[in-house]
């Protein structure tokens, strides 16, 4: 093979399959680079960089959306893109979708509470798409490099998002601190990657897997030879979870969440717990899901390569373009996973990552609850009520990879409960962090004492915010309810004492996160209100837009159905 | 009108709070007609179904209404009556009615307080008529924000902390409820059920001139959801690719929990998963019943909550406690039950006693009326745990049948004579400010009428023959005798103990030469809403004393049913037992219990 053919099968993967399939960020690239660029030409300073933000995004959204409805999301094609790089099947239309949705909302809410204001707005818009961008590729990747590259993209503007308040000191720490934080995590993450990729001689997660059931880890452990290998191997992979956790604001990684979620302003509080956390879980899904599975045909390829010794030497493209192939014929194939019983090559990989997740995702959840007790500032309490969602966002992983040896279905569905938690979710926190925002307007104060009596007077919000509040313990019939309880069928299905002790922990969980969020309904339901506030008053606008984003928590309560239906549709590729 | 009069009995009050949520603020008099409207017509609904459209002597489940609710969980909304729940759902709208006059006295946020009490009413109408274990749940749930709102708001002193240890006791109860109900539901399967037993189920609907096999025939052809799942899996000839139809019915549930080995599997630490979820739930019910030692948020709720609150909270809230192990924790694990059952007697004598002493010792008139409620209910879970069915007596399951009649009974007859209870400490706190039972007496000469009618009411909770509070205790000590001596003794002899403090409380506040506490110039009569209030409530008390078939032959053919049900499940069980046969295992279903 020479190098005109390398660049021309390169091109013509690159331009026929991956940028079509890459539209939406391509939309929101140019977005960035038209808001910044725009003010250079004479008229650019008069069009509001919120316009061409939310138009911006909004085509995106429109982009990503897939044609035939929502209801269509099955039938998409999954397809290995980039040579491999990334990765496009349902559960990357389901996030896309999800994150632009929220970077629609996020852009109308940042305007109407004026974080954004008409000098830093493009600067704010740009930070935010920047991020958002980053976190799609990291609901896509395919690749250590890319989950490398979408972790950071998406990171750095959230530091300075976390700080762009200018002048406050709080601020400012947080945004260090964050940063700081972000730094050491991404060091330790990256040689992580080198460990992993080191051992395994590639960064290509499918390839990863194949490689790893080539180790044969099992028979190394009977044997007891080589056990340096798997200690490395099991170095790495804690490495790379540090950079994951970091992500996930997961015990004992967490430490910045609070000081960040104080310090940034209430909007960036939302922008962080809900699309960033996202596509942390959706990158954790992929690591998980790359790692400790392999496809039933790779497997017979993998079994064809053993006979020939060259299996690392083909090029990368080659491999994407087989990649590629792959996975359009298992799209094809009744997949049976009763072959991959227990004894399967990865199921130590597997029981690692299990093991770890679940006993991460126990003390997160327990530390997050038992930790926002003592908060008397709103958002600090929200911050320790997000590392305590992502605690039972993590199990429903957890669940997921434990059941991925027993068949596809549980594992599938599994999947399905952390998809339609993080959508739940996005109500419940966008709603939450609103509220705070509109309301630290309105008053000047984001003390929960300052709350008192709020029902008094703006009557409408404080039904809301108590309805979400509720919703976030998880109380039926409102919408927080679903997930929960998908998550605990989840466990309970996956079985097993370990599972079994995580669903306890994760039911009373919820009887102990009870009491925090309570204390904030009662502030603002019955205590007096405070005679150092100022009267509360808050406009049509923000009232409407409080509304919008927190009526699904009660009308998504009863009525379940549609959005169970896409997270379902969303997982059925991810065996591939 | 009437297939649907059980959705306008739950729902009416949900219609009744948007409209009170539509009244201009200030507008308190059209508040409380909407909410009487409100709780009125549920009221006038479920009297006519009572005493004319129920088929009293029917023990199956009647009014069901059924459509899919949640297709991914396959939960229904699945509604229906039989003599269990009919006279419960009934008791609860005649409280909820009589609850809004008594709430007149209160002026604090009106506008609030009679949404949350018409969304209280839901809930707990929800809990009684649901046949799906799913909505069961959810309505269990809807509960707690308005009882928490309704104790916390319009509360007394302590008000937020009794409102957060309600809160806390019944959630924590209620998750380990959600997970009995995972496990329950994860290991059903409908599949397993044959015709008849699906049609007991209320999955089938039988006409009479039809048998259960046709009515099975006719509904797998029908373009029915369920059916087409059914037939789905049942057509699955590889039995390695045959999933299992999961459901939350609990008419189903039962029927898998009495005649097939589903819920038999292992569990955690060697016993079977219908174990653990007996367990569960059945700590989930006597946190609401409550039993001791799970009681202690009782006396605070009651003592804090205000008067109408306390009387729905002892009155129907606790019922949903011995409901729920009636109609769930029995029938559907009775392998359970059966191997418990002596746990379960024991945990509703130690709270007969323990609820008798500590009302003892009270010196605050309602908290000793919050006791009374502990060693009340105590003869509720002891009367339903009377499995005297065994083979010492030739599987006889009349006294169970008995205790379990008793039961039921008693929970009616207390929530007639708690309410009243609570309505007229109500009535004297509103006058004096106090509730303090040494600094009472004399109240006979300032209050005459309010005075006899609050002796009448007391001596019904005290169980005087002629009263309600008799029957039903009466009953469930009677049938303990069989079951277990020593305990008839012991919960015979709180009878006494009830006599004592209930006597010495009447004499304390009632009796004496004249009132030498504060505010003694406020003691004027009973006025005419009070009257109004308090007179039901005794006139009950006195009828379904004198008359007590006026209720027991409605609940009696379910309730019998259920009994020998579980007689003949226990007679096979142990036949199996001492056999030492293993089950069948093809598909574990065995010889029909119930022809």
């Amino acid at each position: 093979m020479n190098l005109q053919t390398l660049i021309d099968s390169l091109l013509n993967d690159t331009l026929q399959t991956s940028l079509p399939l890459f539209q939406p960020e391509l939309a929101l690239c140019g977005t960035i680079v038209l808001m910044l660029l725009v003010r250079v030409f004479r008229g650019g300073e008069h069009i509001p960089s919120f316009v061409i933000a939310l138009a911006g995004s909004c085509v995106a959204l429109w982009l990503a959306l897939p044609r035939e409805g929502l209801a269509s999301w099955a039938g998409v094609e999954p397809a290995e893109i980039f040579t491999g790089m990334l990765v496009y099947d349902t559960l990357t239309a389901y996030m896309r979708v999800f994150l632009l949705c929220f970077a629609v909302l996020f852009i109308v809410l940042v305007r109407m509470t004026g974080i954004a204001d008409r000098d830093d707005g493009q600067d704010f818009y740009t930070l935010a798409l920047g991020a958002i961008l980053g976190m799609c590729i990291m609901a896509s990747a395919n690749h250590l490099l890319t989950i490398f590259l979408g972790i950071e993209m998406a990171s750095v503007p959230s530091y300075v998002l976390a700080g762009i308040v200018k002048g406050r000191r709080r601020s400012s720490e947080a945004a260090l601190k964050y940063a700081v934080y972000g730094a050491g995590t991404a060091g330790v993450m990256l040689y992580g990657i080198s460990l992993l990729a080191g051992v395994l001689g590639t960064a290509h997660l499918p390839t990863m897997a194949r490689e790893l059931v080539a180790l044969d880890i099992p028979e190394m452990l009977v044997s007891g030879e080589q056990s340096l290998t798997v200690m490395v191997l099991a170095l790495g992979g804690l490495m790379l979870g540090v950079g994951l956790a970091f992500k996930l604001s997961a015990v004992p990684f967490h430490f910045w969440c609070p000081d960040v979620f104080e310090g940034a302003s209430a909007e960036v509080d939302a922008f962080l717990s809900v699309a960033s956390k996202a596509a942390a879980l959706a990158l954790l899904v992929r690591v998980g899901f790359g790692l400790g599975h392999v496809p039933e045909a790779s497997q017979e390829v993998m079994a064809m390569q053993q006979t020939s010794p060259v299996h690392v030497a083909s090029t990368i493209s080659n491999r994407a373009e087989e990649a590629t192939h792959l996975v359009a014929d298992t799209s094809n194939r009744t997949i049976q996973h009763e072959a991959l019983a227990d004894d399967s090559p990865l199921s130590p990989v597997r029981r690692f990552m299990v093991i770890l997740l679940a006993v991460v995702s126990v003390v997160t959840c327990t530390f997050g609850n038992l930790a926002a007790y003592g908060q008397t500032n709103i958002k600090r309490m929200l911050a320790y009520s997000t590392i305590a969602h992502a605690g039972y966002m993590i199990m429903a992983v957890a669940a997921s990879i434990s059941l991925l040896g027993q068949g596809g279905t549980g594992s599938q569905s599994a999947l399905a409960a952390l998809l339609l938690y993080m959508a739940f979710y996005l109500f419940m926190n966008l709603g939450a962090f609103a509220i705070v925002a509109f309301l630290r307007n309105a008053m000047q104060s984001e003390e929960i004492a300052d709350y008192g009596g709020l029902i008094r007077s703006c009557p409408l919000i404080a039904v809301l915010m108590t309805a979400i509040l509720v919703s976030l313990v998880g109380l039926p019939p409102l919408a927080g309810f679903w997930p929960k309880l998908r998550v605990l069928q989840a466990l309970y299905t996956a079985g097993g004492p370990l599972m079994m002790f995580t669903l306890v922990a994760a039911g009373l969980n919820t009887a102990i996160s009870l009491v925090y969020y309570l204390r904030v309904v009662k502030t603002i339901c019955i205590d007096p209100e405070p005679d150092t506030r100022m009267p509360v008053t808050l406009g049509f606008l923000p009232v409407a837009y409080t509304l919008v984003v927190s009526l699904p928590v009660i009308v998504l309560g009863i009525l379940p159905e549609r959005f169970s239906l896409w997270a379902n549709q969303a997982v059925t590729q991810i065996f591939q | 009108m009437t297939e649907h009069i059980l959705s306008w009995i739950v729902f009416i009050p949900l219609i009744g709070m948007a409209a009170i949520m539509c009244v201009p603020r200030g507008n308190n008099s059209a508040v409380k007609m909407i909410s009487l409207v409100a709780t009125g017509l549920p009221l006038v609904l479920a009297t006519w179904l009572y005493f004319s459209l129920f088929d009293k002597s029917s023990s199956a489940l009647q009014f069901q209404e059924e459509f899919l609710w949640i297709d991914l969980i396959g939960a229904h909304y699945f509604v229906g009556v039989d003599g269990l729940s009919l006279a419960l759902v009934w008791l609860t709208t005649l409280l909820l009615f009589i609850a809004v006059p008594a709430s007149f006295s209160i002026l604090k946020a009106q506008k609030a307080y009679y949404a949350l009490l018409m969304l209280l009413e839901v809930g707990i109408l929800g809990v009684f008529v649901s046949m799906d274990y799913f909505l069961f749940y959810v309505f269990w749930e809807v509960m707690l924000l308005p009882m928490y709102f309704l104790i916390g708001v319009w509360g007394g002193p302590r008000k937020e902390y009794a409102a957060i240890k309600f809160f806390l006791y019944t959630l924590v109860g209620s998750v380990l409820m959600l997970i009995a109900i995972l496990m329950l539901y994860f290991n059903s399967d409908l599949t397993r059920l044959d015709a008849q037993q699906l049609a007991n189920a209320g999955i089938l609907q039988v006409s009479e001139e039809a048998t259960a096999e046709q009515a099975l025939s006719e509904w797998t052809q029908s373009d029915n959801a369920l059916a087409q799942q059914f037939v789905a899996t049942t057509g699955e000839s590889d039995p390695a690719q045959r999933k299992q139809l999961h459901t939350f019915n609990i008419l189903a549930l039962q029927q898998m929990g009495q005649h097939t080995d589903l819920f038999d599997g292992e569990g955690l630490f060697g016993k079977s998963i219908q174990w653990w979820a007996f367990l569960l739930l059945f700590i989930g019910f006597v946190i609401k019943v409550p039993s001791v030692p799970l009681h202690t948020w009782l006396p605070d709720a009651h003592v804090e909550a205000p008067t109408p609150i306390s009387m729905i909270l002892a009155g129907v809230l606790l019922k949903m406690g011995g409901y729920g192990i009636i109609r769930i924790c029995y029938p559907i694990c009775p392998g359970a039950g059966y191997e418990l059952a002596y746990f379960v007697c024991f945990v509703g004598v130690v709270s007969m006693v323990y609820g008798a002493f500590a009302a003892l010792a009270q010196k605050d008139f309602k908290r000793m009326v919050a006791y009374s409620s502990v060693s009340h209910m105590g003869y509720v879970v002891l009367g339903l745990g009377v499995w005297s069915a065994v083979a010492g007596t030739g599987y006889n399951p009349d006294f169970w049948k008995m205790g379990a009649n008793g039961a039921m009974f008693q929970m009616i007859a207390h929530g007639i004579s708690s309410a009243g209870m609570f309505f007229m400490v109500g009535v004297i706190y509103d006058r004096v400010h106090h509730r303090n039972l040494d600094d009472f007496g004399g109240l006979f000469a300032k209050m005459p009428v309010y005075s006899g009618l609050a002796i009448g009411i007391f001596f019904a909770g005290l169980g005087l023959p002629g009263l309600c509070g008799f029957i039903g205790e009466v009953l469930v000590v009677l049938s303990v005798w069989k079951y277990s001596t020593v305990l008839a003794v012991i919960s015979a002899a709180v009878v006494i103990l009830t006599a004592g403090y209930i006597l010495w409380a009447i004499q304390r506040v009632y009796l004496g030469a004249e009132y030498k506490g504060p505010h003694g110039e406020a003691l004027v009569p009973i006025t005419m809403r009070e009257l109004l209030i308090a007179t039901p409530l005794l006139v009950m008390a006195i009828v379904f004393g004198v008359y007590p078939n006026s209720l027991l032959r409605y609940m009696q053919p379910s309730v019998d049913r259920q009994i020998e049900n579980l007689a003949s499940w226990t007679q096979l069980h142990d036949e199996r037992e001492t056999a030492a046969n293993p089950l069948d295992g093809e598909d574990g279903q065995m010889a029909a219990a119930n022809p």
